[in-house]
């Protein structure tokens, strides 16, 4: 780990490549300023703009603006393949220590701008570990990124307007989807008087595709069970009630060989929180990075836009990006900044936010999932920890808290480091306290000192083994 | 696109140029390629884009690669991970 006392190569330097990352890589660049995109794909987009080589853009949204974006990369230089498994402050700035394949690198930067994106967020259920069950994410990703279908017949479950696209997705790219189970009731949602910015639209469409394959979209309703031995061969689906409890006698099973589930999203904050800049919760129930009008982190030179300080889909992730990048560009290269332009990007972020907000309160996620678990129902997928072995810790051991349970029986121990199982730990540790999930909950499941794993062999030089 | 072939424990699998090795097979009809350290069970690619560490698979001898994230190259040899797939090392 060593400190540099020269001159940063770089002024700016970005994490991540999709719609945040790549609006401020583009702006800050635009001021002058040298720019590094640093992204652990071998190609931008993100998530959102997930693509195939030689992909038109067919069946993409916004396409036009990826386009646009990627041609202006130009001015910056896009680290590929990098993936920063450690970030540090420096006199000057930061190190950011990347591997790229095999390899370890440092790069050297004055500012950071941290647009990390966000994953499913995930409620465990029976059955939930069996091959043939993907976070709805990773169903889009085999079929944006690869072009691969997860299954035959899919059901798609969760809750919030992402399982839309998802399922539209997958029936245009003819999987036979059995239907899409969404927990909450949206349809209050659509009176919503911010949901007259006009995204609305975009829902119409894949509901209208939904129809088209004869997709039946059910509201209230869940996968609460999978089935099968060495894959899923089956999915238990139930009704609910406005607290998410299974309505009784209302579970069918419905044949099936892949299910795609997402209850929202969770930020990725290993960089943030590594270099100290505060959180909140925010209305989703998401910890997410505070951030000012200039999409500031607290820790000077830190900037964080895109899902990292607030879920809020791609369009609020390009707004948030550009004022990233015009801000951090025009701090190191001292240009002067256009207010009129600036203050346009403020009005539209408040106007996003506020339809995310709307958003995040018509799919909130109700305690009554925490039924659906039985006893051997695993909530750490990597060190196989069960519901009952959880429940013991806080019962019998006395945990309080999530990291006392981590500490007592291990869920967050293992490699993704409580990726998937943070959220549904901190819910019941916090139910058997009688309290909501709190900002403490997650953050005590979110320190990830080392970010990504990385091999001894990349660290000392030499090639993996 | 072109086509590239890479072993999955000995069978031959068929992978468009591009493909992680967990979508080549996934695409081939497999759905696991791991087992776990604890209760034995088997797992493949769940979140799909590098998180969950899930999809876990040895390729040309290195364990704990996310087939998910991990390009198929031609004459891969690839196999399925039991444990930490580290079982070698034990004495």
């Amino acid at each position: 780990m060593t400190t540099s006392p020269a001159e940063p190569r770089y002024d700016v330097a970005v994490l991540g490549a999709g719609p945040a990352g790549l609006a401020a890589a583009v702006a800050a660049a635009s001021t002058g300023s040298r720019v590094a995109l640093i992204d652990s794909a071998s190609r931008p987009g993100g998530q959102f703009w997930r693509h195939r080589a030689g992909d038109d853009g067919t069946r993409q949204l916004h396409w036009d603006t990826f386009r646009a974006l990627r041609d202006a990369l130009e001015r910056v230089e896009h680290l590929a393949g990098h993936t920063v498994w450690h970030a540090e402050r420096t006199e000057q700035g930061f190190t950011l220590h990347t591997v790229n394949g095999g390899a370890a690198s440092e790069v050297a930067c004055r500012t950071l701008i941290v647009a990390t994106g966000a994953y499913d967020r995930q409620l465990p259920f029976p059955g939930w570990t069996l091959p043939g069950v993907f976070t709805a994410g990773g169903a889009q990703a085999l079929l944006k990124g690869h072009g691969v279908l997860p299954g035959q017949r899919i059901v798609v479950a969760g809750t919030g307007p992402f399982l839309l696209p998802v399922a539209a997705g997958l029936a245009e790219a003819g999987a036979r989807v059995l239907g899409v189970f969404e927990a909450g009731t949206p349809a209050r949602f659509t009176r919503h008087p911010v949901t007259a910015l006009g995204k609305l639209g975009e829902a119409v469409g894949y509901l209208r595709t939904l129809r088209r394959h004869r997709v039946p979209y059910r509201m209230r309703s869940a996968v609460v069970a999978a089935h099968g031995e060495a894959t899923v061969r089956a999915a238990g689906v139930a009704s609910l009630d406005a607290r998410w409890r299974i309505v009784p006698g209302s579970t069918r099973t419905l044949d099936c060989d892949a299910v795609a589930v997402g209850y929202g999203f969770t930020p990725q904050l290993e960089i943030p929180l590594q270099l100290g800049c505060a959180t909140r919760l925010d209305v989703d129930g998401s910890l997410v990075t505070r951030v000012d009008g200039q999409q500031r982190g607290t820790v000077p030179g830190v900037y964080v836009a895109g899902e990292a300080c607030g879920v809020g889909g791609a369009g609020l992730s390009l707004v948030e990006g550009e004022l990233a990048g015009l801000h951090a560009g025009y701090t190191t290269t001292d240009t002067r900044l256009n207010r009129r332009h600036i203050d346009r990007l403020l009005r539209r972020r408040a106007a996003l936010r506020s339809f995310a907000a709307a958003m995040h309160e018509a799919y909130p996620v109700r305690r009554g999932w925490l039924g659906w678990l039985a006893e051997d129902t695993v909530i750490c997928r990597c060190e196989e920890v069960t519901a009952s072995e959880v429940r013991r810790s806080i019962v019998d051991l006395g945990a309080t808290d999530p990291r006392a349970v981590k500490l007592y029986v291990r869920p967050g121990m293992g490699l993704c480091q409580g990726r998937m199982c943070g959220y549904a730990t901190s819910w019941l540790t916090a139910q058997h306290h009688g309290r909501g999930v709190r900002q403490d909950d997650l953050l005590g499941m979110s320190s990830r000192p080392i970010a990504q794993p990385v091999s001894l062999g990349a660290l000392s030089g030499h090639a993996d083994d | 696109m072109d086509v590239i072939r890479f072993r999955f424990d000995g069978r031959g699998i068929e992978a468009e140029q591009g493909q992680s090795i967990g979508a080549a097979l996934i695409a081939a009809g497999y759905r696991s390629w791991r087992s776990t350290r604890r209760t034995g069970q088997p797992r493949g690619v769940f979140c799909g884009i590098g998180v969950c560490f899930d999809c876990l698979v040895t390729v040309n001898g290195s364990p704990n690669q996310r087939a998910c994230l991990t390009e198929a190259r031609h004459d891969d040899q690839v196999a399925t991970q039991e444990g930490a797939g580290r079982d070698h090392l034990a004495g």
